[in-house]
């Protein structure tokens, strides 16, 4: 358990150390562009290489990086060129905008894919098994624009329910909790058919299980086979899963919050990507592969905790 | 999308399949609602590829800007017109053309790769194995759409940058699948034949073990070009990879969306396009993973 879990950490330290320096490597191998970035297009050749000598860009990238990473380590996540300041000022609260979609989001695709997915696994093939599949698919095939724009339409433009944009500013008189609701049913409507499959697997897999057919020809009654017996068995591989879709709901939003103009940690990404603006971006990166790796992490570990059958090296 | 690897049907791989049977599974394919629409929709979209100069009435960048008074659907604009006057019936038949170009080379490119790594990592195992899927775990750790953003925004927008990003991304996820079918068929007889006839470690691995490991990779090549038809549109309605004249689905969503109050057509019909486009390629694995179950 210590051995592994220290490997995995190793890993986790590794991995950022990887990516954030390719980030680096890749955004400021050419130091004239970010200052040419900040200018705009008709600064003049002498204030870009004032500007560049000021920001301490005509350094070599490895000075560079280990003073980045010396301030990681401080606390001190830089300065963001494209906000006109500090890192750690905006960072935060656009990460607890996102956080605030992805535990709504989260609440409810672990109820309804575990619903809908044991009620689909637990008879295979039978009518209400085919209706759960063939929705799920349907709706993973559904791009979160083209949700969004379906949603919108239908709930702000048509019917006038709700709020078309989500700016979390009280304007219009939406409140804020109305703001909520389109943007979280389309990341809830695009990750849950894939959660359900999951499930539903799962729970197939299981009920094919010698342990069931003793269950049912001894004449136990169908809820106690589904819930005593099958349904334990058939939610730890899904757990991991389950846990795996954190990543996507607070990394993976960018397009729900471009549709709705919400002001999260994706259109924060998006904004610093196109503007290169190296310290916002590195910090974002961290932070994304810091929640990605630790929730494989607790995934591995949660897994190895509900079955004893597995060894972990 | 940057969730795992779809489910494989049971005992689908190893079965070598002789021509007449190949035959049997489109027959039994067509003769499944789910396989038959999903087939129905994908076919649909390729002939509107193919004929895109036929099907369009006009150029897809020319702009009538008498239409721009009423931008709603016309007897000259069956489809209406977007929000610089472009006739969006040619706007969509050449963005067809854009994405079912596109995304067949980018899952073929990360086939490419990602089978030369399944292969290696399956069947040399070792230090080979430990080092491929290290590898895969840190690209497919790092969350897939700020990957594009960043590499994207720096390279600038070109179709040969979407496919390698799209690629290099992809291929982690298929090297997994075909090692984990790679490290079944290595097992069988007639691998052990091929090995004992003396044949070299690439033509086992090419010529004995991938062709027989089909079965389940044309199933997730069909659900992976769902996933890459999606990551094409988002790239588009980002205003990320793709240059901005090429018309697809994406980037009209992108351009029209802010309208969606005035004139919602203008990003509905591109939404209702993608969507239908990635619904057919879904229906058609799963068409095919039933008929792979049946056998």
């Amino acid at each position: 358990m210590f051995v592994f879990l220290s490997r995995r950490l190793l890993f986790l330290v590794a991995t950022l150390l990887v990516v954030s320096f390719l980030v680096y490597l890749l955004n400021e191998a050419a130091p004239g562009d970010v200052a040419r970035k900040i200018l705009g297009p008709y600064a003049t050749l002498e204030q870009i290489a004032l500007l560049t000598e000021e920001l301490g860009l005509n350094r070599s990238v490895f000075i560079r990086y280990g003073e980045w990473l010396g301030g990681l380590f401080t606390g001190d996540l830089g300065y963001s060129t494209l906000f006109k300041a500090p890192v750690g000022e905006i960072i935060w609260d656009r990460l607890a905008n996102t956080a605030l979609l992805a535990v709504i989001a989260f609440a409810l695709i672990v109820p309804l894919s575990i619903v809908l997915g044991v009620a689909a696994g637990m008879r295979e093939s039978a009518a209400l098994d085919r209706s759960i599949s063939l929705a799920s698919i349907i709706t993973t095939s559904i791009p979160e624009f083209a949700s969004g724009v379906f949603l919108a339409s239908i709930f702000a433009i048509w019917l006038g329910w709700l709020p078309g944009t989500s700016t979390l500013v009280r304007d219009g008189g939406w409140s804020i909790t109305s703001q909520l609701v389109l943007p979280v049913a389309v990341m809830v409507l695009y990750d849950l058919g894939y959660v359900v499959r999951m499930v539903r697997a799962s729970m197939a897999d299981v009920m094919r299980e010698p342990y069931i057919r003793t269950a049912v020809l001894k004449g136990l009654s169908w809820p106690e086979v589904v819930f005593r017996h099958a349904l334990r068995n058939a939610l730890i591989a899904p757990f991991t899963v389950i846990l795996l879709q954190i990543n996507y709901l607070v990394t993976g939003v960018v397009v729900v919050e471009m549709i709705f103009a919400y002001p999260g940690f994706g259109r924060m990404m998006l904004e610093a990507a196109l503007a290169q603006d190296i310290a916002l971006i590195e910090a974002g990166v961290v932070v994304a592969v810091f929640i990605a790796v630790s929730t494989q992490i607790l995934g591995d570990l949660a897994y190895m905790i509900l079955n004893p059958r597995v060894r972990l090296r | 999308m940057s969730t795992g690897s779809p489910i494989l049907p049971p005992g689908a791989a190893g079965e070598p399949l002789p021509r007449t049977a190949e035959l049997a599974t489109l027959w039994r394919l067509l003769r499944s609602p789910v396989g038959a629409l999903g087939l129905a929709l994908v076919a649909f979209w390729v002939a509107v590829a193919l004929f895109a100069p036929l099907i369009a009435p006009f150029e897809p960048n020319a702009n009538d800007y008498l239409a721009l008074a009423d931008p709603t659907p016309s007897g000259v604009h069956w489809l209406g017109t977007d929000n610089l006057g472009r006739d969006i019936v040619s706007r969509l038949a050449w963005g067809a053309r854009t994405v079912l170009v596109i995304v067949p080379i980018a899952v073929a490119a990360a086939y490419a790769i990602g089978c030369l790594m399944g292969l290696l990592a399956g069947y040399i195992g070792g230090w080979a194995d430990t080092l491929l899927m290290r590898l895969s775990d840190v690209i497919l750790s790092f969350p897939v759409i700020i990957l594009y953003m960043i590499v994207l925004a720096h390279f600038g927008p070109s179709a040969i940058n979407v496919i390698l990003a799209v690629a290099f991304t992809a291929a982690p996820s298929v090297a997994r699948i075909v090692r984990g079918l790679t490290l079944d068929l290595s097992n069988r007889p007639y691998v052990a034949a091929a090995r004992l006839r003396g044949e070299s470690p690439w033509y086992v691995m090419f010529v004995e073990i991938l062709p027989n490991a089909r079965g389940p990779l044309i199933v997730d090549g069909c659900l992976r070009m769902g996933y890459t038809t999606i990551a094409i549109g988002v790239l588009g309605f980002l205003g990320l990879g793709l240059p901005p004249d090429d018309p697809n689905w994406g980037g009209m969503v992108k351009d029209t969306y802010a309208l969606m109050s005035v004139y919602p057509h203008m990003s509905l019909i591109p939404c209702g396009a993608i969507t239908s486009l990635v619904i057919g390629f879904n229906l058609l694995a799963d068409g095919l993973r039933e008929v792979a179950g049946d056998e």
